[in-house]
């Protein structure tokens, strides 16, 4: 079967729009999320000192980035979107396993990488001298428990490109978008996050995600 | 059928929720009291990274994390749906399930404040049991709509601990004035047969924090 009659038959009024800024990994996410699953939508460049009204009115209460809106329906938070997307377009590459526990293995990781692993990245990347050597430090002992937390999930040792196996999931998309870009930090701020010695899992699994992308 | 297993301490809302989900299912299980003063070796095993409770040990597997617990007794005893099967009522759910885990910290504040402090975390508060009052619940007798779904669950600390809460930092927040459609929810939610029926004592829960918040108390003191 093709991947466009594997889709979830789009309406003819379907209409996706994806609110964003085009710096934020949680941006990323979700556009990474909406390409893997071959949906077609409309993307919004929002200007963060000066949001659309469109922004307030869809997401009142928080007034965050990046907001989904699906049929004039709008979903907030990154990992909310992707679960939204998963379940709505059920088309491969699923981005959860269907077995509950392995879901729930899974789901323990997310709040991983947006309280510990984001914020290391962002203190590393906005401060220097001392601070910075500190921040680089924290960031390499959080990458140290990613890297013995992610073992559970590639048994071989050798990742292939997703933890699913064949097709990005999950984690997958929330790795890529974090640390894809470390050529980036690596010129910018001249350090090497992911370090083949450190991290020698992490580093082969975000080649192998470089070489499937 | 494997055997179920909850580690948790009696006091913890985070507990209180993984009960109410189980016997909302009619799931069978062994509750096991954990000290937090104390940790027993099960706990030190299940859940090595954060060593918190509640737990969940199904057939040997651990899961950790309230909220990941809940997910996965919705998922794997699907009886009596405690999540909207549509995808975009889901999203809402768990949107305000995150959102007030995320904001529970400050809307319990008073209980680590006192003085000027103590007034500024009432205002902060209130603005937002205003914003879960008028978004989150709605005209709604439930955050799940006519029946109680996750998004009760998640909030339920909100219509038992919350008075204590209250009470043993001298406050009044929650009132029935100012959020007319909340205190009705929590009416309703107490009224619910397993709800009712696994609530933490109300006297032993007043003790417990009232201990806590001399401590809170003494601490600001001392760097004063």
């Amino acid at each position: 079967m093709t991947r466009a009659s594997n889709l979830r038959r789009m309406e003819k009024e379907d209409q996706i729009n994806l609110h964003g800024m085009w710096g934020s990994t949680f941006t990323k996410r979700v556009e990474l999320a909406l390409k893997l699953k071959g949906i077609p939508y409309q993307y919004n460049e929002e200007d963060l000192s000066n949001k659309s009204q469109l922004v307030l009115k869809y997401n009142p209460v928080h007034k965050k980035l990046p907001i989904l809106v699906h049929n004039g329906k709008p979903i907030i938070e990154s990992l909310i979107i992707l679960e939204y997307i998963d379940e709505t377009w059920k088309n491969a590459p699923r981005f959860l396993p269907g077995d509950p526990y392995e879901r729930a293995k899974i789901r323990f990781w997310p709040s991983f990488f947006n309280q510990q692993l984001f914020e290391g990245v962002g203190r590393v990347v906005t401060t220097d001298g001392e601070a910075q050597e500190k921040a680089t430090n924290d960031l390499f002992e959080k990458l140290k428990v990613l890297e013995e937390g992610m073992k559970e999930f590639f048994p071989g040792g050798s990742p292939t490109p997703s933890i699913n196996g064949e097709n990005m999931g999950l984690l997958d998309i929330l790795m890529c978008t974090l640390f894809g870009p470390y050529k980036i930090h690596e010129e910018i701020v001249g350090i090497k996050m992911i370090h083949p010695e450190r991290n020698p899992l992490l580093s082969s699994w975000l080649m192998a995600q470089r070489s499937n992308l | 059928m494997a055997e179920v297993k909850l580690l948790g301490f009696w006091a913890s809302p985070f507990s209180d929720r993984v009960i109410w989900a189980l016997k909302l299912k009619g799931v069978n299980y062994e509750y096991v009291e954990e000290d937090p003063h104390n940790k027993t070796q099960l706990l030190l095993q299940h859940n090595p990274v954060h060593k918190k409770v509640p737990v969940l040990i199904h057939g040997g597997k651990s899961i950790p994390e309230s909220s990941i617990i809940l997910e996965y007794i919705e998922e794997t005893w699907p009886q009596n749906p405690l999540l909207p099967q549509d995808a975009y009522q889901r999203a809402m759910a768990r949107f305000w399930i995150k959102f007030g885990e995320e904001k529970m910290a400050t809307i319990c504040a008073v209980f680590r404040t006192a003085g000027v402090e103590q007034e500024k975390a009432i205002q902060e508060a209130t603005k937002l049991l205003k914003i879960i009052e008028e978004q989150g619940l709605g005209d709604k007798m439930f955050f799940g709509g006519d029946g109680i779904g996750l998004g009760d669950i998640a909030f339920g600390w909100l219509a038992y601990l919350y008075e204590v809460v209250e009470k043993v930092s001298a406050v009044k927040v929650l009132d029935a004035d100012t959020f007319p459609q909340l205190h009705a929810w929590i009416q309703n939610l107490k009224e619910v047969p397993v709800v009712k029926e696994n609530l933490p004592d109300h006297q032993k829960l007043v003790g417990h924090l009232k201990r806590r918040r001399e401590t809170h108390l003494a601490l600001l003191n001392c760097h004063n």
